[in-house]
């Protein structure tokens, strides 16, 4: 398999604290690779590398073989809306929009019309079990009901990589199931390759290959317990 | 507990040296606490098949005498038995978790912090590996409402298995290092 998006010696710091020291990852398209390990190893940090969302200090992020730590703030932004879905833990609704206004907001943005987008926001809201809700504002809805109106909106776009961060982590274990099950369908349907981030081994399970960090590089053993060095 | 194999138990008991059949009845019940105290009579019958098999040997009696008060050793051929039970990954699936806390109990008692380490790695890639096949089949589409809890089934206990496994490691790890440092 070609690999779709690379991560390569990658270094990150927030100010004297390191996050990434030197990490290789690569994911290929279609791919469902999981990003393990304990609390404060780099997950997120590496989630928003990769997603063009922050840049590294040093190493190289190529997105279909292209280095995208050269492009301007306004490509990567503009990549993100084409190219990328993302997916937090919670709280990314806008709350004075309904649910399918929040869905249909990334394709407002890409360029497509309101009929359009208000169509498939409402088929995406359908796939996700949350269909009866669409004109309900986030504030009226459950953690999980929200959950999956943001799992519609990172999707609606059909992107070719989705980054989701402990996406599962809020719900009921359930609910996190229906969700996870759901993305796996869409990604092998679609092709769409996806980084998700975990610390439960239970999650990394949908994962095709899991990656296991230690203080931000790769667990030589595999582990991602976090043993010291 | 019955899976729990109590040859193997007793070899890594003897590893502390020569013992006799009440000495590692209450090794045994100590070390393995949450499993069923062994009734004497399974201890001797299971000594005479260890001895029967050249894995353990007699190496005296008590002044007051009995059969109850025979020590046994290990044997070289013993050792080799015990390690390379200590070795081996057991099949993932539901109730084998008093084996796997037998084993880590044993390996940490007969071969110290670096032999259980890697029994643990090993055993918990095998664990990792069959809760991902699980999930497959749960996640795929013609999966049967049987299937799927049947999969549920398997995985809550392979998942708590494997976080009991996951922070023995660090633990162990951590022991490791003192040991070694
Ligand atoms: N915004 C930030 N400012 C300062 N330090 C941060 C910030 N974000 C993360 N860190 C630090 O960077 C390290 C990695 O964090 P993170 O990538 O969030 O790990 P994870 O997602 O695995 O928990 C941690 O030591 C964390 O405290
Ligand atoms: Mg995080």
């Amino acid at each position: 398999m070609t690999a779709l998006l690379t991560g390569t010696g990658l270094y990150r710091s927030y100010g004297p604290t390191p996050a990434l020291r030197g990490l290789d990852i690569s994911v290929a398209a279609g791919e469902i690779v999981a990003v393990t390990g304990p609390s404060g190893c780099g997950k997120s940090t590496l989630l928003h590398c990769l997603a063009g969302i922050l840049r590294t200090d040093a190493g190289e992020v190529r997105y279909r073989d292209q280095d995208i730590g050269l492009w301007s703030e306004a490509a990567r932004s503009r990549l993100r809306r084409t190219d990328f879905g993302v997916l937090f833990q919670f709280g990314q609704l806008v709350p004075e929009l309904t649910a399918a206004e929040n869905v249909a907001l990334p394709l407002l943005l890409a360029g497509s019309g309101r009929r359009e987008a208000r169509k498939s926001a409402t088929l995406w809201l359908g796939r996700f079990g949350v269909g009866d809700l669409a004109d309900q504002l986030p504030g009226a809805m459950s953690g999980g009901q929200q959950q999956r109106c943001a799992v519609a909106r990172a999707l609606v776009t059909e992107p070719r990589v989705l980054f989701a961060d402990e996406p599962t982590g809020a719900l009921d274990v359930l609910t996190g199931e229906q969700v996870l099950t759901e993305i796996v369908h869409v990604a092998r349907e679609q092709g769409t390759s996806v980084v998700l981030v975990t610390h439960e081994p239970r999650i990394a399970a949908y994962a095709d290959r899991e990656v296991a960090l230690r203080d931000g590089v790769l667990d030589p053993t595999g582990l991602g317990l976090g043993l010291g060095a | 507990m019955g899976g729990v194999s109590t040859s193997h138990v007793l070899l890594g008991l003897l590893c502390a040296g020569p013992q006799h059949g009440y000495e590692l009845k209450k090794a045994h019940d100590e070390r393995l606490p949450r499993a069923k105290p062994l009734a004497f009579g399974q201890v001797y019958a299971t000594l005479g098949r260890l001895e029967r098999d050249g894995l353990v040997a007699q190496t005296g009696q008590d002044r007051e005498g009995g059969p109850d008060r025979t020590s046994y050793a290990l044997t070289d051929a013993g050792r080799q038995r015990l390690d390379e039970w200590l070795a081996a990954v057991e099949p993932p699936a539901p109730y084998v978790s008093s084996t796997l806390f037998a084993k880590v109990v044993v390996s940490l008692l007969a071969s110290g912090a670096a032999a259980a380490t890697d029994y643990l790695i090993a055993q918990r890639a095998a664990h990792v590996a069959r809760l991902r096949e699980l999930t497959a089949v749960k996640t795929a589409r013609d999966a049967s409402a049987g299937d799927v809890v049947a999969a549920d089934y398997a995985i809550a206990h392979l998942d708590a298995d494997l976080r009991w496994l996951q922070t023995t490691l660090a633990r162990v790890t951590d022991l490791h290092q003192e040991v070694i440092t």
